[in-house]
């Protein structure tokens, strides 16, 4: 029986890897190499890397460091960051990597996801929407890490990424962020009733009871996480640790109820 | 030596790092000529049936390798699109394939398909294989990553050596003489994988 996919994803900033709160305060947490190394011994069924500082700074992916990463990768890959051209991704594919995500790119020009699709083929172009909620409880993207609101609304976005088709969306919520909160259920549905492609949920998780709840609504989904596989208690010391045995047989069973 | 076969399709270079780690050399064939220095060939792919053939036709490999395959009876792998490319035809274009495996590619059929996404097929799913030297010490519940919307349909039942389940069984994994394929992809598939590949070099 197909599992869903859970998936640790690990900000790069200054080639550290860091976590974040509300796309802020970004903590050191150690070395991303070393991370891959220890979730490759974990088994993770994916693994997701965005490099926070290239689009913001508006410079190239760091390939040196996407090849080291690919190179140990013993699970799917999926790097975002700075890809803002159809040369830039398909260099980072060759470089051993299988999924590359754009986010305010695509945004701004959305032929680039089609150009992707075509060269690249539609299941290695992720999508990463970084949404937010306003006061009045409607969502909003917000592109550049979190710092620039994009005019059209989340419905709209939507309608168009299921019509230009996607290999897999990736919705980020910048409220829930590092909070620890667990997922916001309300937003997922909303995406998954709008979108047809593979759908994978961040921001948010602290616990894995926050991810079985995930896949026990919806079932085939990807649960994403940061801070849950990088901390541990309270205090956020740094632990990489991935899900322990019967949590993986409790996801496993929730992917099919009628089983 | 392993030879990966480079026609722009597919992740050699995820394939070539897990055998660098095993001590096995690997070559990448890009020419017909290297063919000749190779004991054991793999041929990877992803993307679309129609794409993938013409790569390969286009690369002047194909005669070549119909050659050490067919005649020579080197032993080839073929991962995803590059085993879906070994079969007669694809629901998915219009080429034909390499015919080296008997069998068809089909659709999977949506309609059939409960959960939302329905295509592709993507994740870590378990196989049921049979006792066979390529899945050798290979966990069958922790599974191999899948990623694809069309899958391989055997003409002849002794060729398939595993199956998973999306919906309904499909074949995995088959082999007919010295052509061994999967759909699955080993390359991303953690311990499994690592085995596969050990498995394949090892055979004789």
């Amino acid at each position: 029986m197909l599992r869903s996919r859970v998936i640790p994803c690990l900000l790069i900033h200054k080639k550290g890897l860091v976590k974040t709160v509300g796309f802020k305060d970004s903590k050191y947490v150690g070395d991303p190499l070393n991370a891959v190394k220890i979730f490759n011994e974990k088994s993770v069924d994916e693994i997701m890397v965005l490099d926070i500082d290239a689009s913001r700074n508006g410079s190239e992916p760091d390939y040196g460091l996407i090849e080291r990463i690919a190179s140990e990768c013993r699970m799917p890959l999926c790097y975002g960051g700075g890809i803002d051209s159809l040369e830039k991704a398909r260099k980072i594919i060759q470089l051993g990597v299988e999924k590359v995500a754009v986010s305010s790119a695509a945004l701004s020009d959305m032929t680039l996801i089609s150009k992707l699709s075509k060269v690249l083929g539609v299941q290695s172009v992720v999508v990463v929407l970084d949404v937010k909620k306003n006061m009045l409880g409607k969502y909003e993207i917000f592109t550049i890490n979190g710092t620039k609101k994009f005019h059209l609304s989340l419905d709209d976005v939507l309608v168009k990424l299921q019509e230009v088709g996607v290999g897999e969306l990736v919705i980020n919520s910048i409220n829930n962020d590092g909070t620890m909160k667990g997922y916001d259920f309300k937003l997922a549905g909303k995406v998954r009733d709008a979108v047809s492609c593979p759908l994978t949920i961040l921001g948010g998780a602290a616990c894995y009871d926050d991810i079985l709840a995930l896949v026990e609504k919806f079932r085939i989904i990807g649960a994403a996480a940061g801070s849950l596989f990088v901390f541990k208690g309270s205090y956020k010391a740094v632990l990489i640790r991935y899900l322990d045995k019967s949590t993986r047989e409790m996801v496993r069973k929730f992917s099919h109820p009628e089983e | 030596m392993i030879g990966i076969v480079d026609y722009g399709v597919g992740n050699v270079r995820a394939i070539e790092n897990i055998y660098r780690k095993l001590n096995i050399p690997t070559l990448r064939i890009t020419r017909s000529e290297d063919l000749d220095r190779v004991t054991k060939i793999i041929l990877p792919g992803v993307g679309a049936f129609d794409h993938a053939m013409s790569r390969l036709n286009e690369s002047g490999l194909r005669e070549a390798l119909n050659h050490t395959v067919l005649k020579l009876k080197v032993h080839v792998l073929g991962i995803c699109v590059g085993m879906q490319i070994m079969a007669d035809s694809s629901e998915e274009g219009v080429l034909s394939g390499l015919g080296w495996i008997p069998g068809t590619v089909r659709r999977f059929d949506i309609n059939k398909i409960n959960n939302v996404p329905k295509i592709p097929h993507m994740g870590w799913n378990e196989i049921i294989h049979a006792d066979h030297q390529l899945l050798n010490s290979v966990d069958p519940n922790s599974g191999f990553y899948f990623l694809h919307s069309y899958y391989f349909d055997a003409k002849y039942e002794e060729s398939v050596i595993a199956r998973a389940f999306y919906n309904h069984e499909f074949d995995c994994a088959v082999n007919v003489d010295n052509v061994f394929a999967v759909q699955f992809h080993p390359e991303k598939s953690h311990e499994n994988g690592i085995q596969l590949f050990k498995n394949f070099w090892d055979m004789k």
